[in-house]
Parts: C-alpha cells; structure tokens; sequence
C-alpha cells in the first residue's frame, strides 16, 4: 500500500510536469529541454525560504511559482525572439545545467552537495501520515492544473497558440503577436514545474542537486509523447505508463520463472531493455501517443 | 491616397542585389498584378512588402501610413494581410477554426480575459463564428469546414487562406501566386471570388505566373525583371511590349 502510494505520488510529480511541458510543446511548439532546472529551482526555492526565513507552506509554494515564473521570463525573451525553435531548447538545457552547478558550489546558501532538509508538512502525522497527506495534495495539484489547461485550451488565447504551433509565420501575417504568446506560455509552463518542485521538496524531504539531473527532463518528455502531446489526458496517462515501467520492472524476479532467473546485475540491465521497449514500441503502433489528438 | 505605396526599394540577399530600386502603387478598390520571369524578385518584393523580410532601402506607405520598419505583425494590426505561395494552413485545427483564430481584436486572447470574463469572450466568439461561417460559404468551404485544414486539397487550402486573411478586415491583401497548385477547375473560381472582393472594396496585389488570371482580374500590371521594375500598364499593353517578351525568353525573338 505505501509502495503504491509512493508510485501514485511519484506519477502524480511526474503528470505536473508532463501538462506543463505538454502546455509548452503539445500546444506551441516550444522546446523545453530544460524543465528539471525549473524543478530544481522550486524546490530549492521552497526548502530555503520554508526553513531559513521560516515562511508557511502555501508562501513557500507560492514563492516557487513566482521564481519559476520569473526565471522563464528572461530565458524565453533572449531565445524566443530569434525565432528559430533549438534555440530555446538549447537555451532551456544549458540553463538547467547552471541551476545544478548553482546548487552544487553555492554553497553558503544551498549547502551544496551536503544537502537542505525540508520540514515535514504535518510534524504530528509521521512518515506515513505525511506521505498518504502529500498523495493527496499532489492529487488535488494534478487535477486542479489538469482543468486549468484543458480550460485555457478552449479559449481564443488556446487556439491561438495552436495557430502558433502549426504556422508560425501565417500566425505572424494574421497580426498574432507570436513572440508575447510564446513567452507567456513558457511562464505559465514554469510556474506549474516550479511548484511541482516545491511540492516534491515536501515530498522528499531532503533536497540535493544529483536529484536534478536532465534524465528527469527526457523522462517528462518520453512520458509526453508515449501518452500523446496535444492532449492532456494522454500526457498523465504517460507517466502512469513512465512510472510502471520504471518501478514496475523492480517486480520482475518475481513473476519471471524459475529457470529464468538471473543475478541481480543481469535482472538490473534486463530492466532497463524492457523500459527500452517499452518506450520504443508505444510510439510504434501508437504514432500520436495512446491519446494523442484524434484526426478530424 | 494608395492602398500602398512603396518607392526606391533595395535589398541584397549576401552579395546579391535581389531588388534593386523596385516599387509599386496599388490603389484603393484595384487589383494590381506582379509579373515577371523566374527569379525576378517577385517572391522577395511581396516578403518585403509584407515585413517578413527588412528593405535595405526605400519606403513602404499603406494608406499613407510609414510602414517601413513596423513588424510583419503590426503591419497586418493595420489592415495588410499576405497569402504564401506555399499554404501555410494551421494544420491541425479545424478549417472553421483556422477562420476563427485569424479574427482580430478577440477579448479572449489575453490569457486573464479569457479566464475571468468568459461571457463577453463566448459573445464575441458567436459573432466570430458567425462571420467565419458566412466568409466559407462565399469561399465555397462550408462542406469542408469541420475537416482538418492540413487535409484539403491545395486549391482548397488556398481559398481557406483567403478566407482566413479575410477574417481579419483588412483593406489589402497581398496574394503570392494564388493560382499555382490550384486545380484548372477551381481556378475560375478563384477568380470569381476575388473579382466580387474587389466589387466590395478591396484592393489586391498579386504575384501570379497564371497570365490568364492576370489578364482577367488585373487593371494594372508591374513587371519586374532583374529585382526592378521594367515598366507598368494594363495586361494588354504590357503583354504587347516588346521588352516584357524579351525579359521572358531572354533575348530578342
């Protein structure tokens, strides 16, 4: 039960990122490669001004999303307006890659690669209680951004990033203001990943900057496009689809049979192949994602 | 005063002078033809026109207004809207939402408005759909309209431009060979439209190869060879012009 707790959490950390990367690339185009440093600065974000300046919670979260938010405003300015897509995604990854070098030698503030500590949401409740409590609120995050954006896609601002998306030069001849779009979704986008960070520093409770290496963006970005970039149901199925075969593949000695059974350096690198398929084959047979936008 | 005027434009693409001295004067109400032979500059002179691209010289006057450095964006806030030689449908939405997105002035594309006001965004939204509906029954669409625009035809996509630039008021449109892909049928159509656009006020400019459509549509018709102007008069004069014969066939005939 806590194992499918901790896996539900996890997925629902992963699904927050997947809606915003999907608000990002499903719905404009915008290549993020640097979602984890958007993560990472949440997170940190949060543990300092929760313990060192002794700020609630909900200011603590709220302070993320601002940082996030502020982050991604110069960022998307400075490669936004060059027009050309790799950009950003260049941009986007050497900037995670500095938020980590940030955590690691600025030590006098993040205590590098010693760590920070996060105080439990509910002191009273123990690790369990706390965690089942942390499920809960991450649940609730993923539902209410889950509605936020299927909202903002319905709107004329949401069909006009699509526009974008599709033809951002017949955007532009229509008198869409393209660059001020972009960059108010690459906020929006951020704010939602800074939060999720701080939602995961109360998870885990103990923040170092190896949590915050690229692998977890390109897992954000597998679990988009396994379950359909463009729908947001389809992106939180991914990570469910991410996340069972992450942890899922732990439990394989278990139903292998007997005459199967290998050491367990073999069973780790048997794993990894089946992740390996199974990332490949979804995007085989299911081209759009299992829920990708259907055709008209 | 001009739909739009544009005087003494240069541009050099690396070292080489694509438009040299050019202009051209459209006038309100009018259609005015681009001619000339491959290479010529046309494409370059309508991007210039249009702002996708910066002149290195000249000036641009729509409506007497200096447009000379205004972003392709702002140009088309102003009421002048381009087509591409190449559709640029918005692929994945819907041909009744590639109409709607191109409306100007919506409410609803500020993300707060949108969220916080959604009556007067669904209001402004009815009368929208309501003109995008009418505009694809003009264009002939209608039967198409809940389709993917990045499944139609090529002469389909091309009026769905049309319509989509159309959507947005303007009082000039510049049109980059609108005949080319379009299927011999659908061309006599296309003229149609156009010439019953013009009757409601609208002045064109286009880039067209089709001398048919030119000489059906066009009052006046520019010839550029060599990124300049070689000389402007009806399509009967120019097409009588001994230099406009020898700027295509590259020497005397």
């Amino acid at each position: 039960m806590t194992y499918l707790i901790a896996m539900g959490t996890q997925t629902g950390l992963f699904a927050l990122l997947a809606l915003s990367l999907n608000l990002q690339w499903g719905y404009t185009g915008l290549q993020n490669f640097g979602l984890v440093g958007f993560y990472a600065a949440g997170a940190y974000c949060y543990a300092l001004t929760t313990t060192l300046l002794g700020w609630p919670t909900a200011a603590g979260i709220l302070a993320a999303m601002a940082v996030g938010t502020l982050l991604a405003y110069p960022l998307g300015l400075a490669s936004i307006r060059l027009r050309i897509g790799f950009y950003l995604a260049i941009v986007t990854l050497g900037f995670s890659e500095t938020i980590r070098a940030v955590l690691v030698n600025e030590d006098w503030l993040t205590q590098g690669t010693r760590g920070i500590a996060v105080k439990l949401l509910f002191p009273g409740w123990g690790a369990a209680g706390n965690q089942t409590a942390m499920f809960g609120l991450i649940l609730v995050a993923v539902i209410a951004v889950y509605l936020l954006f299927e909202r903002v896609g319905q709107t004329p601002f949401g069909r006009t990033i699509e526009a974008i998306r599709d033809n951002e030069d017949a955007a532009r001849s229509l008198g869409k203001p393209v660059t001020g779009f972009k960059i108010q979704v690459f906020m929006l986008g951020s704010a939602v990943t800074a939060g999720a960070g701080a939602l995961n520093a109360i998870y885990v409770g103990y923040l170092v900057p190896d949590q915050f290496l690229s692998i977890i963006t390109f897992y954000v970005w597998m679990a988009m496009i396994v379950g359909g970039s463009g729908s947001n149901r389809g992106v939180v199925l991914g990570c469910l689809v991410l996340v069972l075969l992450l942890e899922g593949s732990r439990f394989l000695k278990e139903v292998l049979p007997a005459a199967l059974l290998f050491s367990d350096q073999r069973m780790a690198a048997l794993r990894l192949m089946i992740i390996g398929l199974g990332l490949t084959v979804i995007p085989i047979n299911w081209p759009r994602g299992l829920l990708g936008r259907k055709e008209l | 005063m001009s739909a739009l005027n544009a005087m003494r434009i240069d541009k050099r693409i690396g070292g080489l002078k694509v438009l040299d001295d050019a202009w051209i004067d459209v006038p309100e109400n009018h259609i005015i033809g681009l001619i000339g032979p491959n290479g010529a500059g046309k494409s370059t002179f309508l991007t210039v026109l249009s702002k996708f691209a910066e002149p290195d010289a000249g000036r641009i006057l729509t409506r007497g207004l200096d447009v000379t450095r205004r972003s392709p964006e702002s140009l088309a806030q102003t009421g002048v809207v381009r087509t591409f030689q190449v559709p640029h449908e918005f692929g994945e939405l819907g041909v009744i939402d590639n109409m709607v997105v191109a409306a100007k002035g919506q409410i609803g594309e500020s993300l707060w408005k949108a969220l916080l006001r959604p009556r007067a965004v669904a209001a402004q939204d009815r009368d929208i759909l309501e003109k995008a509906r009418e505009l694809l029954a003009f264009l002939g669409l209608e039967s198409v309209s809940a389709h993917a625009a990045k499944n139609l035809s090529g002469g389909q996509k091309k009026l769905l431009e049309l319509g989509r630039a159309l959507m947005t008021d303007p009082y000039l449109l510049l049109l980059d060979e609108p005949f080319a892909g379009v299927a011999p049928g659908l061309v006599d159509v296309l003229i149609e439209k156009i010439q019953s656009l013009q009757k409601r006020g609208f002045a064109f400019l286009i880039v067209e190869h089709n001398m048919d459509a030119v000489n059906a549509l066009c009052s006046n018709v520019f010839v550029m060879v060599q990124g300049s102007i070689l000389t402007d008069g009806s399509p009967r004069k120019v097409s009588n012009d001994p230099r406009v014969f020898e700027a295509y066939l590259g020497g005397k005939a």
